[in-house]
């Protein structure tokens, strides 16, 4: 019996020792926002140069602190780190996909796409402050539309998470009161409302709550039918939260003025540009001790941006412009070096 | 003559023998693994949470505002939740697992007694996330429109049924994520009293059936009064699990920090908080709030259970 057991854990041991020695896979952690779509790439990249990817979805937070203790080969975050914060840490950080954040809710009588909202409504609504779907600010966007004498109850995520930020990040943009009273972050003191569990939590607790507003990124609103409202862009313009319309935002998104590629997707100019868009990012160190795993993980993130679209569109993300794409190529040949200062990837 | 001598003191080993010190090392590190564990996790907890002890000393466990922008964390909110559902939890299941160890013991014809037995174990079984999608998907829509509205709209104004019914009607209360605790740890507290029972010896309650007692009587004159420190530590048992119970909690308890101020208003846990909060906690008094949050958890956990060992054991030594 003993012998059985000794022999047993011998064989798990080598075989783990076996799994361990095979180097080449990539490991990565982070944001489960782009998780589906990484996993996505990292099986098609599998088939075509034998290289695995072993991403852990445990959260922006997880993966900034996993790609600190150089426990993975990349990190990735839904919220972009500062430029000084990068320098500090020796990070660089590149965009994958865009993807964007839209208000759903459960109002009868309220189809999808009827409801017509701006950022400082939305702002007044998550504050408390508009407290009835028929208050006469909400009619005065919406003429025509039968609004309900129903209180609104305001649903959040009770995760930290990317979506909140985004969206967090909006409503201090366009909202004084809420930037001093609340602030932007991936959790947030919230000053009324019910904290539902993940994109499915805010999800069920809006369906299952008459008058009730709630924010899910777009794939999920999308697959679940959700009642979305429209939103007021810069340019005054009311847009449906669609792939398009993110496109546009990350399209006229100013990239070449953004050091470290810090940028948030928000309210940015053109007709069509969707409010709260936002892109996922990566993180890698500028100086790789390991060239060779540095370039591997540039070369895996270059094949996703050449031939990596179709799967993202497919998963309801909006693939980066070309011209970003561009730019991101020269910032790895510039800023991602091995000990002795050549660049470890160049694109071909 | 000598050769014979040794043969005669010289006795074999028994078989196998030469195996038993190692055995004994193997248990003994097992057993000391686990000690290093438990005050490992005492020492990181209060290490990791050090800076938040400090930095709010006494309003971490008053202040009711949990801030992470502000990095302000006052953790009165999760706190009170965590007794609250606890303990409501508690009030629900006990008489439900009583009489289930009751009928088990005393009524139960034997064909059915391994049937709801296993099913009590089963029940036990359950994946804590089954119970949380459940109670989101299923119960909580259900219990809002067959018992929270008629309750809401029963209330008269200005009551206190009033004040404890105030709320969003759609099923993710403090009040919910009591039931849902609530049948979690049934199984637990039926199965101990249930064995409970089974240690008071046949002959008392024989010989009270023999006065002419019926089954009430007997349970309340005899068996209870001979279990009755020992059944406070099984109450206890699940009161523990009860506290620390997580993700079926975050699902529908509505998470709110505020303290909860009606059975049918949002609420939260320490444990729905660190589920919710730690993977995205990137400023540093955030994860030592969290990691404090932890440590105060495991010493409300530790008390409870440290009680239940005291009157557990209390019976078997006297």
């Amino acid at each position: 019996m003993l012998k059985r057991l000794i022999a047993t854990a011998c064989a798990t041991l080598t075989l783990g020792a076996a799994a361990a020695t095979h180097a080449a896979d990539l490991n990565g952690a982070g944001a489960t926002f782009p998780a589906p779509v990484y996993a996505k790439w990292a099986e098609a990249y599998r088939a075509q140069s034998g290289i695995g990817l072993n991403y852990q979805a445990i959260g922006s937070g997880g993966g900034i602190k996993q790609i600190k203790a150089k426990t993975v080969d990349f990190g990735a975050s839904d919220k972009p780190l500062k430029p000084e914060d990068l320098e500090a840490a020796g990070l660089m950080q590149f965009p994958t996909v865009v993807g964007g954040v839209v208000p759903v809710m459960n109002v009868p009588g309220l189809q999808a796409g009827q409801l017509k909202l701006t950022g400082s409504l939305l702002a007044q609504i998550y504050l408390g402050d508009i407290k009835k779907w028929n208050d006469p600010q909400i009619a005065a966007y919406n003429k025509g539309v039968n609004l309900p004498n129903l209180p609104i109850t305001v649903v959040h995520r009770s995760d930290g998470s990317g979506t909140s930020f985004l969206f967090t990040s909006y409503l201090a943009m366009k909202s004084g009161v809420w930037q001093s009273k609340v602030g932007a972050s991936d959790a947030v003191q919230w000053p009324t409302g019910l904290g539902g569990k993940g994109n499915d939590g805010v999800a069920a607790f809006v369906k299952q709550t008459l008058g009730s507003i709630g924010y899910v990124e777009y794939a999920y609103a999308k697959q679940n039918h959700m009642a979305y409202a429209l939103m007021q862009n810069k340019d005054g313009k009311f847009v449906t939260p669609d792939a398009n319309n993110f496109a546009a935002a990350a399209g006229h998104g100013d990239w070449s003025k953004a050091p470290g590629f810090y940028l948030l997707l928000l309210d940015q100019p053109g007709a069509a540009s969707w409010p709260i868009t936002g892109a996922t990012f990566i993180l890698v160190y500028k100086e790789q001790a390991n060239p060779a795993a540095g370039a591997s993980v540039l070369k895996f993130f270059d094949w996703a941006y050449k031939s990596g679209d179709p799967a993202a569109v497919a998963l309801d993300y909006v693939a980066l412009p070309l011209n970003v794409k561009t730019m991101v190529r020269k910032a790895w040949v510039s800023n991602v070096k091995g000990a002795d200062g050549k660049p470890v990837y160049v694109s071909k | 003559m000598t050769t014979l001598s040794t043969d005669v003191v010289v006795r074999r080993p028994p078989k196998g023998a030469a195996l038993d010190p190692f055995f004994k090392i193997l248990c003994f590190t097992a057993a000391t693994t686990l000690l290093a564990a438990l005050t490992g996790i005492v020492v990181t907890l209060a290490v990791g949470g050090w800076p938040a002890f400090h930095k709010f000393g006494l309003n971490f466990f008053t202040n009711t505002n949990w801030n992470p922008v502000t990095e302000e964390f006052g953790a009165a909110g999760p706190i009170v939740g965590t007794l609250v559902t606890a303990i409501m939890a508690l009030i629900f299941a006990l008489p439900l697992a009583f009489g289930v160890a009751v009928f088990l013991v005393e009524f139960c014809p034997p064909i059915l007694r391994r049937p709801i037995g296993i099913a009590v174990e089963l029940l036990a079984g359950i994946p804590s996330i089954v119970y949380g999608m459940w109670g989101l998907f299923v119960f909580a829509p259900f219990f809002a429109q067959y018992i929270e509205l008629p309750l809401m709209a029963a209330a008269p104004p200005g009551s206190i049924w009033e004040t404890l019914t105030t709320g969003v009607p759609n099923g993710d209360n403090i009040l919910t994520a009591s039931i849902i605790l609530a049948i979690m740890i049934l199984p637990y507290m039926a199965a101990v009293l249930r064995e409970l029972f089974l240690t008071v010896p046949v002959q008392l309650r024989e010989s009270g059936y023999g006065m002419g007692s019926t089954t009430l009587e007997v349970i309340t004159s005899i068996t209870l009064p001979y279990v009755r420190r020992s059944a406070v530590g099984a109450v206890m048992l699940g009161l523990g699990r009860a506290l620390g119970e997580t993700m079926a909690v975050t699902f529908i308890i509505g998470n709110s920090h505020d303290l909860p101020k009606s059975l049918f208003g949002a609420g939260s846990t320490i444990a729905s908080t660190i589920a919710n909060e730690f993977n995205e906690a990137t400023g540093e008094m955030h994860t030592a709030s969290l990691i404090a949050l932890g440590l105060v958890l495991f010493m409300i956990t530790f008390a409870v259970l440290a009680l239940a060992r005291a009157l557990l054991g209390a019976d078997k030594h006297s």
